[in-house]
């Protein structure tokens, strides 16, 4: 997680040609106006080589994965555990074997929920959480509570938009929770929580630990060993992936122990009509024919990302943010939802008096520029805030900083877009 | 293809800036709020009805964006002298009518709270006792209207 030195920074001629590796960059919106695409955080846009990956195992070599005695079978299979490899080197796993392809991040944390939440937590136990979780980090928790009858503590923010080491010492010292489940990076406020600190306070405190790194990986090197965690999950779709592919990273040893969570073919190594055994790591969590276009596409994204440098990546999108985040603070009529740029990753979320983020959202659709509008599947988060809703600007390593300008310039001007005027109804 | 300025057209930001009946009806019979997940807008719709069935007055309070808020006066200005059959009949697609601004399918949603609110209201009779209960009690489930992320 730490950077030694600072990496080499992003040039001009760096970016004109990252930009050249993603074709949908370069079109207009409905109003013609070129687009500015700045919400990274709900999703990325995909480089030519990902593309290129996808259309090639489908012309060339595509086929369901180990089950045929054929030589397609046998291509595929061999290019979807390579990508199991290739992630997990990315995330520095102990082992492949350790690294599960889910449909996403969302079923990565239901499969903990589902599998070990199931077998380990029952009626009195407690899982604590973050006030900041995204909904897939909140419902699967509510839906184990109502499952077996354990209970969900939230820790607070405070008013900096962030968590301190004390909140969660009391937290894990009140409540014994048994699991402790946070995001890396809030994907409203950016805020990066210190959670290889807080992994390092929960595990001294006998808590079992899931990072959500949905947005966290994408933007930062990561090492799951150095983490610390039990359990670290992300989506493909967010790191120039396609979309349907996650992982769910376990520890092997509790991977091991945990039951299967769906069934069905792939996931057993015996059925009789009396019952089942289930096959070892990681098809145990594979049931059913896995993503396989997507792993291959993923590794390919995740070798892209690593082409042109984790670190590198981190430091540009952090300056963008600090830009887009200085400018938006300063404008009157503008609050920032998050910390300041040194505590947060490349989200800037705002809000503007007397404008509602659709509206907001709408007309910088209007000039070309793509945010998200709404709670962000977060409306604990929105509600502890005093918020319904935010528009949020997410930037990744392909945005300019002329993007950013653009997003202020239009801020600027809509601020005043719905003041009263003194306007009548007309019959 | 909808551009800004035809959304945000004059008729449209005058509902916006000077609403038809927001507020509280003291004396309504029938009630209904409802979210759109998508965004957290909210819609209240209050309804006086007559005993033959008549909407006598219609007032709605709410939290959301332009499309949201002047629509919902819109078609509150709509529908006060209507019966409830007349209600029933009244299509979503008669209400992106009333709106005007060809709205795409997200917006849409914006547009069609209140008069999904008003359908179910004319079903909702207050029920004042229970009322202040269950007003502030959270909602789970529910038709979604999409949220990816």
């Amino acid at each position: 997680m730490s950077q030694t030195q600072a990496p080499p920074p992003v040039q001009e001629k760096d970016l004109a040609s990252y930009r050249r590796d993603f074709p949908i960059l370069e079109r207009v919106v409905r109003s013609g106006a070129p687009l500015a695409y700045l919400d990274n955080a709900a999703s990325t846009q995909h480089p030519r080589v990902v593309i290129d990956a996808i259309e090639e195992c489908y012309q060339n070599y595509y086929a369901n994965v180990h089950r045929g005695i054929h030589t397609l079978s046998e291509e595929s299979s061999e290019r979807y555990e390579a990508a199991r490899r290739t992630i997990a080197r990315f995330i520095n796993a102990v082992s492949p074997q350790e690294v599960i392809f889910t449909a996403g991040a969302t079923a990565s944390i239901n499969t903990v929920a589902r599998s070990w939440g199931d077998a380990n937590l029952s009626r009195g136990d407690v899982i604590l959480l973050t006030i900041a979780e995204h909904h897939a980090n909140i419902v699967p928790w509510q839906q184990l509570a109502s499952r077996v009858g354990c209970r969900i503590v939230f820790a607070p923010l405070t008013e900096h938009y962030t968590i301190s080491d004390e909140v969660i010492r009391q937290h894990l010292e009140n409540d014994r929770p048994r699991l402790f489940a946070v995001t890396a990076a809030s994907n409203v406020l950016g805020t990066v929580f210190p959670v290889a600190r807080w992994c390092k306070m929960a595990r001294d405190a006998g808590a079992t630990t899931l990072v959500d790194a949905a947005q966290f990986v994408p933007h930062h090197r990561t090492d799951v060993q150095s983490l610390g965690a039990d359990f670290v999950i992300f989506s493909g779709h967010k790191m120039c992936g396609p979309n349907g592919i996650g992982v769910l990273w376990g520890r092997q040893q509790l991977l091991e122990a945990m039951p299967p969570f769906l069934g069905g073919g792939g996931m057993i190594s015996k059925v009789t009509t009396e019952g089942f055994e289930p096959a070892g790591l990681p098809d145990k969590f594979e049931a059913g024919t896995p993503p396989i276009v997507e792993a291959i596409a993923l590794a390919v994204a995740a070798d892209y990302l690593e082409s042109i440098g984790l670190d590198r990546i981190q430091a540009h999108e952090r300056e963008l943010c600090r830009l887009a985040d200085t400018e938006l603070r300063a404008m009157e009529g503008v609050r920032v939802i998050g910390p300041t740029p040194d505590l947060k990753c490349g989200i800037v979320s705002f809000h503007i008096t007397g404008v509602h983020a659709h509206d907001v959202a709408q007309q910088l659709d209007t000039r070309g520029i793509a945010v998200r509008a709404g709670h962000h599947c977060t409306m604990p988060l929105h509600r502890a805030l005093g918020l319904s809703a935010s528009a949020r600007a997410s930037f990744y390593f392909y945005n300019t900083r002329e993007e950013v300008t653009r997003l202020i310039e239009a801020v600027k001007e809509l601020r005043t877009r719905f003041a009263p005027t003194g306007r009548r109804r007309r019959s | 293809m909808p551009h800004e300025e035809d959304i945000y057209e004059d008729h449209v930001l005058d509902h916006y800036e000077d609403p038809y009946h927001r507020g509280v009806c003291q004396s309504a019979t029938h009630s209904h709020e409802a979210n759109n997940p998508l965004c957290g807008d909210v819609i209240h719709v209050d309804l006086r009805l007559t005993p033959d069935g008549t909407i006598a007055e219609a007032w709605f309070d709410g939290e959301g964006c332009v499309i949201s808020q002047a629509s919902a006066s819109m078609l509150m200005e709509k529908i006060e002298g209507k019966s409830l059959e007349e209600i029933r009949r009244f299509s979503a697609d008669e209400m992106l009518k009333l709106f005007g601004p060809k709205l795409t399918p997200n917006r849409q949603k914006c547009c069609l709270l209140s008069w999904r609110v008003l359908q179910s209201a004319v079903h909702s009779p207050v029920d004042r006792e229970s009322e202040e209960a269950s007003s502030d009690r959270a909602r789970f489930g529910g038709p979604s209207l999409g949220e990816e992320s």
